[in-house]
């Protein structure tokens, strides 16, 4: 026998609850649920889907921290709903939607808004040299993918969205997630589009709204270091704004 | 009910949806292009494939090793028509890829790297770490926004093709956030929706891989080809069910019985390779249908790993040692770490054999195209049929490339000649799909539930559809999930709102997947011979006197499809011996 122990327990669970059809607030219903130790948060929810309440409203598709489509709010703060564990979670659990968007219903939040950022942000490949595919591939070395690949790893999960305090305060703000992946696109070798990205982040909606809090980063629950980019962006447009002023002979 | 005028819709947004998607606004920028998806373009299944991309590009390789390797791997049951074209335009596809900015790792010169997987004679396997279906996803959807005559509907549920005058001229959609539905008036229409492969209990799927596409196409006309043949993925988490990548053996794992025994030799698939030094096409490099069969052979003598969630055996990574999990394999040791509080950098990890693809769907010729006039599929949900009996790991993400694009090409030759539909004929099948719709909610005086009803489904295919088959269990599926498609008329919805309707989707959701495993019992009761991933106690072998044809499910209403045959192309490999043994040769 395996030395993994299964263990059984009743989980509570606080679950905002709000249907724009039924009048009322939103509210905290609390739910008990058998549970297994090896759980994560979002079998205790599928659990209570199936065999408690079929009205309760979540999205989740590949339980594997790769779809991005389960963030909620998770005692507080912004989770992968399949990343929460059940074992880091002693006490009652509280499940609320992404703080920071409308909600659409229960832990359903509208994502309009971050898809329009994503867009904005030009996050594609601008050629630096054109070529077609029986030109074959870029030469691109591994030192050169690695300058770009952690940004080029964000899930559009918007957990860095729900973690910005900047973000609640000024809805603007493009935001973690968008900038990263213009950084992306950036710093990556076969690129050529910068200086169409910088008229987008390199702006008082862009990185400059943002006021290295960390929270995105700390929440980010693939390491891209969103707070690390937007620092990378704002060095480089400083760096930009000198050229432009003192060295305006010089290419950039 | 609002009416979207489109020239191409194109039903769900994955790896071939989006491709699909991106070819027509590139080749043909003047067609107009509904992206309709029940999730954003990036939640999409093609987010979970972990390994790569099998494409030939080094010059050890030749287009006859791929086309034999892909033949061979799926036991003669592909077309080989349609696996010549598929492996001609892979490279393609693939650098297409990069020039849009994929993140291919690379060799120290700057060229792409390569990787070994099963059933592979040479390294061919074109990867971005273990993430390089996400990778390939965001790339597609990234790309596909510089586009402005790709109008996307996300979250909009699809739930019927309109044909009329046996042509396919649109569908009806329900906008997730309203409960509203919409009839999209399109010239033609492409089906990229994915898998069902939820129709088993335990299987590496997300929640959304329900056959929907598949269903909708078999319920307007089209045949399903091949649906008994269900892959296998030998390693999958015992628990979750979670993928851990075939690069886990490429990248040189090894699997152990209880008695830390490398049992593969015993198979066929010996002798023993050295530790760390994988040997392409042997041992863990064998196919995954031949594995995953092993296993099951393993757990029948007695000499499965116990566990709590059943037997299982060891995938041993430990001497990779981190420095190479962590670079080529970081995502397989965080799942691992998650789900079961192992590290595969110190510890051999538990794993067992779990439903993964279907090889199966919706028959399609060459060009993608369906037997419907006007309807086009491609992705895992077709079945054109270049994976035959058995996938070989690392061709479908770019078979959705290839196919991808074929079925837009196909799909804008159709448009340019075809003529406008009636709108009375269609309008009233619209109706008819909005009132079939009303009868669901409106219902009150069933006793079913969705819930109840999946886990008898599940149950059923689980017991007699799975790794190995026979005439008795199949029979009991096909009658099982015959009386499941009835007593679904008496579910009842408990939720009879609007907004993000979740119990009326999962019920939409489960009459799919119902539809699409009856097809599979019922194929797999009627193929009375083993082949690929098709395996019959009560038929031990390939019968290629009379089973070498493609079988094709048409749908029957309640009564269980009507199967009959089609012959399989060959074009230049006779049906042989299947051969993984190595060194021995």
């Amino acid at each position: 026998m395996m030395d993994v122990r299964v263990a059984e327990r009743q989980t509570d669970l606080e679950i905002l609850r709000y249907n724009p059809e039924i009048a009322g607030e939103p509210k905290l219903e609390r739910y008990t649920v058998p549970t297994k130790t090896e759980w994560c948060v979002l079998d205790a929810l599928n659990y209570l889907k199936d065999n408690v309440d079929p009205t309760l409203t979540y999205r989740w598709s590949c339980h594997m921290q790769v779809c991005g489509s389960c963030g909620m709010m998770i005692n507080g703060e912004p989770k992968l709903a399949c990343k929460a564990m059940l074992r880091d979670y002693p006490g009652v659990i509280r499940i609320e939607p992404l703080a920071h968007f409308p909600v659409e219903r229960d832990l359903v939040a509208v994502a309009d808004d971050f898809l329009a950022k994503l867009k904005r942000v030009k996050p594609y490949l601008i050629p630096l040299e054109k070529r077609l595919p029986e030109d074959g591939e870029y030469r691109q070395t591994p030192a050169q993918l690695k300058r770009y690949r952690q940004f080029a790893m964000c899930i559009n999960c918007m957990l860095c969205y729900a973690a910005c305090p900047e973000y609640g305060l000024h809805p603007k703000f493009i935001g973690p997630a968008a900038i990263s992946l213009a950084h992306r696109y950036n710093r990556d070798s076969r690129d050529g589009g910068r200086d169409e990205r910088q008229e987008e982040i390199a702006t008082a909606e862009g990185v400059w709204e943002c006021t290295f809090v960390g929270a995105c980063s700390e929440v980010c629950p693939k390491h891209v270091d969103p707070a690390a980019a937007l620092q990378q962006v704002k060095v480089a447009s400083t760096v930009d704004w000198y050229l432009e002023h003192f060295m305006s002979w010089v290419q950039k | 009910m609002e009416t979207i005028q489109t020239d191409v819709a194109i039903i769900g947004a994955g790896g071939a949806g989006l491709r699909a998607a991106i070819a027509l606004a590139e080749e043909s920028p003047n067609l107009k292009i509904s992206l309709i998806s029940k999730v954003y373009p990036m939640r999409s299944h093609t987010c979970a494939a972990e390994g790569g991309a099998a494409g030939v590009v080094k010059p050890d390789d030749s287009f006859d090793q791929h086309f034999h390797d892909t033949v061979g791997g799926g036991d003669w049951l592909c077309d080989q028509d349609a696996v010549e074209y598929f492996i001609h335009e892979a490279p393609k596809e693939l650098t297409q890829l990069e020039h849009w900015g994929c993140p291919w790792n690379r060799e120290a010169d700057g060229s792409v790297a390569v990787r070994p997987f099963g059933g592979m004679k040479i390294k061919r396997t074109w990867f971005a770490a273990d993430k390089s279906g996400f990778h390939i996803l965001h790339t597609l959807f990234q790309t596909s926004l510089q586009f402005p005559q790709i109008e996307r509907y996300d979250e909009y549920f699809a739930t019927d093709l309109l044909v009329d005058d046996g042509r396919c001229r649109g569908l009806t959609a329900i906008e997730m956030r309203s409960g509203q539905m919409r009839r999209f008036n399109a010239r033609a229409v492409i089906i990229a929706g994915g898998g069902a492969g939820r129709m088993f209990r335990f299987n590496t799927n997300g929640a959304i891989k329900t056959g929907d596409g598949m269903a909708m196409a078999y319920r307007a006309g089209a045949a399903l080809k091949d649906m008994e043949f269900v892959q296998y993925h030998p390693t999958g988490l015992p628990n979750t069910g979670t993928l851990l990548t075939e690069a886990c053996r490429g990248e040189g794992g090894v699997l152990l019985n209880k008695n830390n025994y490398r049992f593969l030799q015993d198979y066929g698939m010996g002798p023993e390779t050295p530790l760390g030094k994988p040997v392409l096409k042997t041992m863990e490099l064998g196919p995954r249908d031949r594995v995953s069969q092993s296993a099951w052979h393993e757990f029948q003598k007695g000499n499965g790993v116990k566990t709590p969630w059943g037997d299982c055996i060891w995938l041993d990574m430990r001497h990779l040692g981190e420095k190479k999990i962590n670079e080529r394999l970081p995502f397989v040791r965080d799942i691992c770490i998650s789900y079961l509080g192992i590290d595969p950098v110190t510890d051999m990890v538990p794993i067992r054999p779990v439903v993964h693809y279907m090889m199966g769907g919706i028959h399609t010729d060459i060009n993608a195209a369906s037997s419907v006039p006007g309807l086009f599929a491609a992705g895992e949900c077709a079945c054109v049929s270049i994976n035959g009996a058995n996938r070989l790991g690392s061709n479908s993400l770019v078979e959705t490339l290839v196919f991808g694009r074929r079925a837009a090409l196909s799909a804008a030759a159709y448009v340019s000649g075809a003529k406008t539909g009636n709108e009375a004929a269609l309008s009233a099948r619209a109706d008819e799909a909005q009132a079939r719709l009303r009868e669901l909610f409106m219902r009150n005086d069933g006793d079913e539930t969705v819930a109840g009803l999946r886990r008898e489904m599940t149950d059923t295919m689980e017991e007699g559809a799975g790794i190995y088959r026979t005439q008795e269990g199949l029979s009991r599926t096909c009658d099982k999930i015959s009386e499941l498609r009835r007593r679904y008329r008496n579910v009842v919805l408990t939720d009879k709102t609007n907004v993000y309707n979740t119990d009326l989707f999962n019920t939409l959701e489960l009459g799919n997947l119902l539809d699409c495993a009856e097809a599979v019992a019922v194929s797999g009761r009627e193929r009375k011979e083993s082949r690929g991933a098709h395996q019959r106690l009560d038929f031990v072998g390939r019968d290629d006197v009379n089973y070498l044809k493609h079988s094709m499910a048409h749908y029957n209403g309640l009564e269980p499809p009507a199967v009959d045959y089609l012959d399989v192309v060959i074009t230049k490999s006779q049906p042989g011996v299947r051969d993984y043994s190595g060194a021995k040769k």
